[in-house]
């Protein structure tokens, strides 16, 4: 069974997103989106300053098996990126919600976070998936 | 429907990724794909290959038919246990099948087929050997496990019969020894030396535990397509199919020419192609950006598409993405590119394998 910490928020499209309390985001993928996948091997990840429209395909993380868009799950602009990922992709494997962060987003709309799933919301839509 | 092998509840039991494959439910990893491909170049790994039929022909007639009906020529094999490759061909020189077939005496050859085309390749087979003297029989009671590694000797012999264990040592490569109904040949799938064990199915279960016992990693199929593809071994239905001559698939080496009047199946389609010129060849590729090859992915020439990857993926040991590709065979290998989401990344030629036991054979640019 995956883990899916209470304290974050999700997309149906398995980036989690961590409120940083001051304006900004931290961005990953879930526990689930990881093992589905199984080994990673590559990430891409966004340009720092870049400015995302939420939904918008922003990164890339290749594994063993395929490789997957990860999304900007609320607009705004990226303050920086998880460069320990390109030497060890394999971090998003082992510890998805800390060593395996992809980027942080300054938000343009604080209130848009609220709109995110938690994480009861999330796992019942991967319950859902898998039925 | 799916098929599940003897083996099916020790997946389970040790926590697999099951996936169905080739009409069968089948582990895909234990955990980590990576590190089964690692113990395999460094240690030991073990493979559930039950999927895979094993089909027997016994008659006085056995050879002959064989002859006809492969690329490859079984009076090639003149001892008994003796391994050959070969692909099973239509008239038209397609590939139907890629195969194993062992001599296990004068009037008893052994083929091991592939899961997915098992029952279309039997069909093929007893319509061609109607009205011949030939028992065929296929060898449901046989489970089949792959123990592959520089180890896989030294921990797997222990676990076989006591009766089997000094003939299995000495075995040279690509040849087998059989003791009652265990089978067990010196070969593989990955590059690195093992053993592929025929094994009665009520007594795989205890075999695939005593080799965990011993510290033999159970392995699931995706470390079993990167460790081929580092080996640069075909995998067929990707590689190579109906649609495709084997001198199009890097196959050429296993197709028997001699003796010339040898009138295979399949033969007189290869030579009008040999005669006019084969127009695909098939190379290794490696990506030296960062990046992984996929199946289907275009090859260029300057502006102009040249090839197409047939199979790609990840190559732990080199730490590079790595494919087989066919391409055009007039075109140069200098300055071949792939297209990745949009960006054309440069592509080296190698000529496969890449790997071999536990070694890069390949020379990468620092």
């Amino acid at each position: 069974m995956s883990n899916t910490p209470d304290s974050l928020r999700y997309t149906k499209s398995h980036e989690w997103v961590k409120d940083n309390g001051d304006g900004t985001v931290t961005v990953g993928i879930t526990d689930h989106a990881q093992e589905l996948l199984g080994d990673l091997v590559f990430v891409e990840l966004p340009e720092v300053g870049a400015s995302l429209d939420a939904g918008a395909e922003c990164a890339v993380v290749e594994s063993v098996k395929a490789a997957s868009d990860v999304y900007a799950p609320l607009a705004g602009e990226v303050i920086s990126v998880n460069e320990d990922l390109a030497a060890a992709p394999e971090s998003i494997n082992a510890d998805p919600y800390e060593g395996g962060w992809m980027f942080t987003l300054k938000i343009a709309d604080p209130g848009a976070l609220a709109g995110l799933m938690d994480a009861g919301a999330y796992t019942a839509t991967v319950e859902a998936e898998d039925h | 429907m799916t098929n599940k092998t003897i083996l099916n509840a020790e997946h389970r039991h040790r926590g697999a990724r099951m996936v169905p494959f080739g009409g069968w439910d089948m582990p895909l990893h234990y955990g980590s794909q990576i590190e089964e491909h690692h113990a395999v170049r460094r240690d030991a790994g073990m493979f559930d290959v039950s999927h895979m039929r094993v089909i027997d022909l016994v008659g006085a007639d056995a050879r002959g038919f064989l002859r006809r009906l492969l690329a490859n020529d079984v009076a090639r094999l003149t001892t008994a246990g003796k391994a050959l490759y070969s692909c099973m061909l239509n008239p038209d020189g397609g590939v139907i099948d890629d195969l194993i077939v062992y001599h296990v005496d004068d009037t008893w050859y052994r083929m091991v087929v592939n899961a997915a085309t098992a029952d279309s390749d039997l069909g093929w087979i007893e319509r061609e050997a109607e009205g011949r003297n030939l028992e065929i029989t296929v060898r449901n009671d046989l489970a089949m496990i792959a123990v592959q590694g520089p180890l896989a000797r030294e921990k797997g012999l222990p676990c076989l019969p006591a009766g089997l264990r000094g003939e299995v040592g000495g075995l040279k490569p690509f040849h087998a020894a059989h003791h009652n109904e265990w089978y067990v040949a010196r070969n593989g799938y990955t590059g690195e030396d093992g053993f592929e064990i025929m094994v009665p199915a009520a007594e795989a279960s205890s075999l695939w535990q005593c080799l965990a016992a011993a510290g033999v990693t159970p392995c699931g199929l995706g470390a079993r397509d990167t460790l081929r593809l580092e080996a640069g071994m075909n995998l067929y239905g990707t590689d190579m199919d109906e649609g495709i001559s084997p001198l199009e698939s890097g196959l050429g080496w296993t197709i028997a020419w001699e003796p010339g009047d040898r009138n295979f199946i399949g033969r007189e389609a290869l030579e009008r192609q040999r005669e006019k010129g084969v127009e695909k060849r098939f190379v290794g590729l490696v990506l030296m950006d960062r990046g992984v090859l996929r199946n289907h992915l275009d090859v260029f020439s300057g502006d102009t598409r040249v090839g197409e990857i047939t199979s790609g993926g990840f190559a732990p040991t080199l730490g590079h993405s790595i494919a087989l590709a066919r391409v055009d065979a007039d075109a140069a290998s200098a300055g071949l590119t792939v297209d990745i989401r949009g960006r054309r990344l440069p592509l080296l030629v190698v000529k496969p394998p890449f790997v071999r036991h536990g070694k890069a054979t390949v020379e990468l640019p620092d």
